[in-house]
């Protein structure tokens, strides 16, 4: 064993992890310095996420070496690396909802004496941590349930700086947060480095990792397959090592003609005021974008439109059914009318994870593969096949369980649904969230391809770019209001960023 | 592309996955071949696996039922109480048509019997699923009061005393059925048509995977626009179809209405499920390893009572097995995870 370069804190060398005959990890390295905020890319699958787990000390590595603050050290347990200084804040936030921000901040490092916790020291303790993280106006005593995810987020990192982290792991922090959320994140994490907190940082955006980190490491297949500064990379420079491969157009463009609108909206409003008063009409082959803060009522409009969530006032027509109101129909009677939806929550709401992909594609339309009630296995199968495969999904046997499949892969079957049920108009709720590259790619030119046969299509998106490059139109929401509406070429991000954040309508005209 | 070589391999995973589908079975002769190495080899000659068998098929047909439930993500607690009420008014009107004393049952008598029995399960089952449905009461809570209302009911129609049929059903549940050649017991051959029946419509029907699908992921099911409400309405109904019908089996049993009869019988039947690999988080389990589990749950009480075991020796037996089946099963699906 050679001595750790100086300034360095972290060493991972040579590390394997097997799960049956997939290697998740092969012989991955990394390198964290002091106060450093490193960016850990890669596609999904590319191994990211074991290799947190065994830093974390959720997961044991086969094989490897992890040098730890000069010593080698391969940490047990979660508890055994927080100890350590290693504090994981994970993508899907642990949080006991119930429990206070104090007492969530505290789990598992309760103020006590002789197994009685400490109150009133906790809550002092708590509060000093909030004041050094500038976030004083986090309501201690509140559950933590009731707090914005945002603020749950920063309930996470508290929790870690709580805990003395050296290495504080973030992963995938702004999957969930609105973009004037992140900045402040980054603000935060940059002022944490400053204090001599290093962070490992995952995430997708490549963008942020552009404008937050010093140096990366890209992943792929298992492997360590490039590493360096930042600052002499590029977006596409990362791209290309990820992907193994050159993509030139993260935005492909199929080319559709626009038709007569085929879903309108008049006087659509929600309960709670999510969406507020609504009009506006899609066209066949027109993909219409709703961009927005989290919370802004993106979700609720989509939901409102196919009936899961309950609309208060206005009307939802179909071209063909005129006389129609769909928002006093089921979900089931909007569904054999055209519509379409996909959920952002693919793991609990879009997919049934135990049911096979056959099953998770053909549920909403099954009699479409049945005669008098009972099933045609094979009809089922082939239908299937058929949708999924129009969307490139990779599978080994449509009757397999749908959470075998990588992240990318089961958004492509939620979509292949919308294809089953041969829906017209199809909702799509964040179609592209938490998903790698190529899977991405693939969805683009779906939609492109589907716009192109005359569906209308609704898509929201908490990333900017994607609603410039892909959409027609694109619509801007504001405390569930739609505030402006405008072509694509109306629109910049500095612009929609103003109308989400401050309701303005910059582009004029409101359609 | 590179993706298609991260899918996660066939083999490893269809070991653990057919597993899951023979466990029971494995389960079930692992119990015969104790209680054969205990009882020795007259354990398993053929009038006591006869015995067996007819004694498993109650809660086997009451099974069946409750396999739907559990695979749609509920549980019913009211399986005894209901199986008690769907008795009493089984023998009821058998008391009412005039069967009470005749020697064997006509047409209209059984027509009568099946009636009255299912008929009182289904009006109880349908119920329980509007009281979940229409006011939002959780499955547990909403059967849990049917079991007292139930049984309540039966104590009441009945004035708190048996209502004998003693000679109305004949031998249609003894074990030693005649003529010989049809082996199994009448009830047993019902419960073996309807367990393929019941497999069949859970298998290839839109609503046995709409039952699937709503115990797997409710919200998923709503998303896809399948009718919860109507579902679950359905699936306690049906359920409580089979306690009735296995009501009017147990009123045949003892040739007679008993208002005190199946006491606490649901545990059984859950654990019959439970041990075929049903999950009470819903979405898993299937009929064929409720039979598999109805029949340890038999093979078990025969074999301890013939060891000549104290009754609390089963009763602690059976608690430890359930929970050694679960144990299994998680372990099971752990491995299928990673």
């Amino acid at each position: 064993m050679s001595a750790p370069s100086p300034g360095i804190i972290l060493e991972v060398r040579g590390l394997d992890k097997a799960f049956g005959a997939t290697r998740a990890l092969d012989s991955a390295s990394l390198q964290i310095r002091e106060d450093e905020i490193h960016a850990l890319v890669g596609e999904n699958g590319a191994g990211k996420s074991t290799l947190i787990k065994v830093l974390a000390g959720a997961l044991r590595a086969d094989a490897g070496d992890i040098t730890w603050l000069g010593r080698r050290w391969f940490p047990p347990t979660p508890a055994a690396a927080r100890d350590m200084g290693i504090a994981t804040c994970h993508q899907e936030l642990s949080i006991a909802p119930h429990l206070s921000v104090t007492e969530n901040i505290l789990l598992g490092q309760e103020i006590s004496t002789a197994g009685w916790v400490c109150r009133r020291e906790s809550r002092r303790h708590v509060i000093r941590i909030l004041e050094t993280l500038d976030q004083a106006h986090i309501p201690v005593d509140a559950p933590a349930g009731s707090l914005p995810i945002s603020s749950q987020q920063l309930v996470e990192i508290a929790r870690a700086i709580a805990s003395n982290a050296r290495l504080i792991i973030l992963d995938e922090p702004t999957s969930s947060l609105t973009q004037s959320d992140a900045q402040s994140l980054f603000a935060l994490i940059r002022r944490l480095r400053e204090r001599g907190t290093s962070f490992l940082y995952v995430s997708h955006f490549l963008e942020e990792i552009m404008q937050l980190c010093d140096h990366y490491t890209v992943m792929s297949d298992g492997r360590t397959v490039g590493s360096g500064r930042v600052a002499g990379t590029t977006i596409d420079g990362l791209i290309s090592m990820m992907v193994g491969r050159k993509i030139t157009d993260l935005y492909p463009q199929t080319p559709h003609k626009q038709g007569e609108p085929l879903l309108t909206l008049s006087g659509l409003a929600g309960a709670g005021g999510k969406p507020g008063r609504t009009d506006f009409s899609v066209r066949r082959g027109e993909i219409l974008g709703i961009g927005g803060l989290v919370g802004s009522g993106r979700s609720e409009l989509l939901r409102a439109i196919y009936g899961l969530r309950r609309a208060q006032r206005g009307r939802v027509t179909i071209s063909k059914y005129p006389d129609e109101n769909m928002a006093a129909k089921s979900v089931a009677h909007r569904l054999r009318r055209g519509l379409g939806f996909a959920s952002e929550d693919r793991k609990t709401e879009g997919l049934s994870p135990r049911q096979s992909l056959a099953e998770n594609i053909g549920l909403s339309a099954l009699q479409r593969a049945a005669r008098g009630g009972w099933l045609r296995p094979r009809i089922l199968r082939a239908l299937a096949r058929e949708a999924a495969d129009s969307l490139s999904a990779v599978y080994r046997d449509i009757g397999q369980p749908v959470m075998d499949l990588s992240g990318g892969n089961q958004q492509k079957i939620a979509l292949a649904r919308l294809l089953f049920s041969q829906s017209d108009v199809l909702l799509l709720d964040e179609p592209t969230r938490g998903i790698d590259v190529g899977s991405k790619t693939v969805i683009y030119q779906w939609l492109g391809a589907e716009a192109a046969r005359g569906k209308a299509i609704m898509l929201t998106s908490s990333y900017l770019p994607e609603l410039l490059g892909m959409c027609d139109r694109i619509g801007m929401m504001c405390r569930g209001r739609l505030v402006a509406l405008g072509p694509r070429t109306a629109w910049t991000e500095e612009k929609m960023l103003l109308a989400a954040t401050t309701g303005a309508n910059p582009v004029g005209d409101n359609t | 592309m590179s993706i298609a070589m991260k899918e996660p391999g066939a083999r490893a995973f269809s070991v653990w996955r057919s597993l899951a589908a023979l466990g029971p079975f494995f389960g079930l002769i692992l119990v015969l071949a104790v209680f054969t190495a205990i009882n020795g080899p007259a354990f398993l000659s053929l009038p006591n696996l006869q015995t067996m068998v007819a004694d498993a098929s109650i809660v086997a047909i009451a099974a069946l039922g409750m396999t739907l439930v559990i695979i749609g993500g509920g549980i019913d607690l009211s399986t005894g109480s209901l199986v008690a009420l769907s008795s009493i008014m089984c023998a009821k009107a058998l008391a009412w048509g005039g069967f009470a004393d005749s020697p064997a049952l006509s047409t209209w008598g059984w027509t009568l019997a099946f009636l009255a029995g299912i008929g009182t399960g289904m009006f109880c089952g349908a119920i329980n699923g509007s009281a979940i449905v229409g006011l939002r009461v959780v499955p547990f809570i909403a059967t849990l009061g049917m079991l007292s209302v139930a049984r309540g009911g039966a104590k009441w129609q009945s004035h708190n005393q048996p209502i004998n049929v003693t000679y109305a059903f004949g031998d249609w549940v003894q074990p030693y059925v005649k003529p010989a050649w049809i082996m199994l017991a009448p009830s047993v051959w019902l419960a073996i048509v309807l367990a393929v029946i019941m497999g069949l419509v859970l298998n290839r029907t839109v609503l046995g995977r709409s039952i699937v699908a709503l115990g797997s992921s409710e919200a998923t099911a709503r998303l896809c626009g399948l009718r919860i409400g109507w579902l679950k309405i359905t699936l306690y109904t049906i359920a409580g179809a089979f306690a009735g019908l296995a009501g009017v089996v147990q009123t045949a049993r003892l040739t007679r209405g008993d208002p005190s009869v199946a006491v606490g019988m649901e545990l059984n039947v859950i654990a019959a499920v439970v041990i075929g690999g049903g999950s009470l988080s819903g979405g898993e389990g299937s009929i064929l390893g409720t039979m598999a589990g109805a029949l340890i749950m038999s093979a078990l009480a025969t074999g301890a009572t013939q060891a000549g075991w104290e009754n609390y020796v089963q009763e602690i037996l059976v608690g430890l097995i359930i929970v050694f089946a679960v144990a299994l099963d998680q372990l099971r699906a752990r491995k299928m995870q990673c």
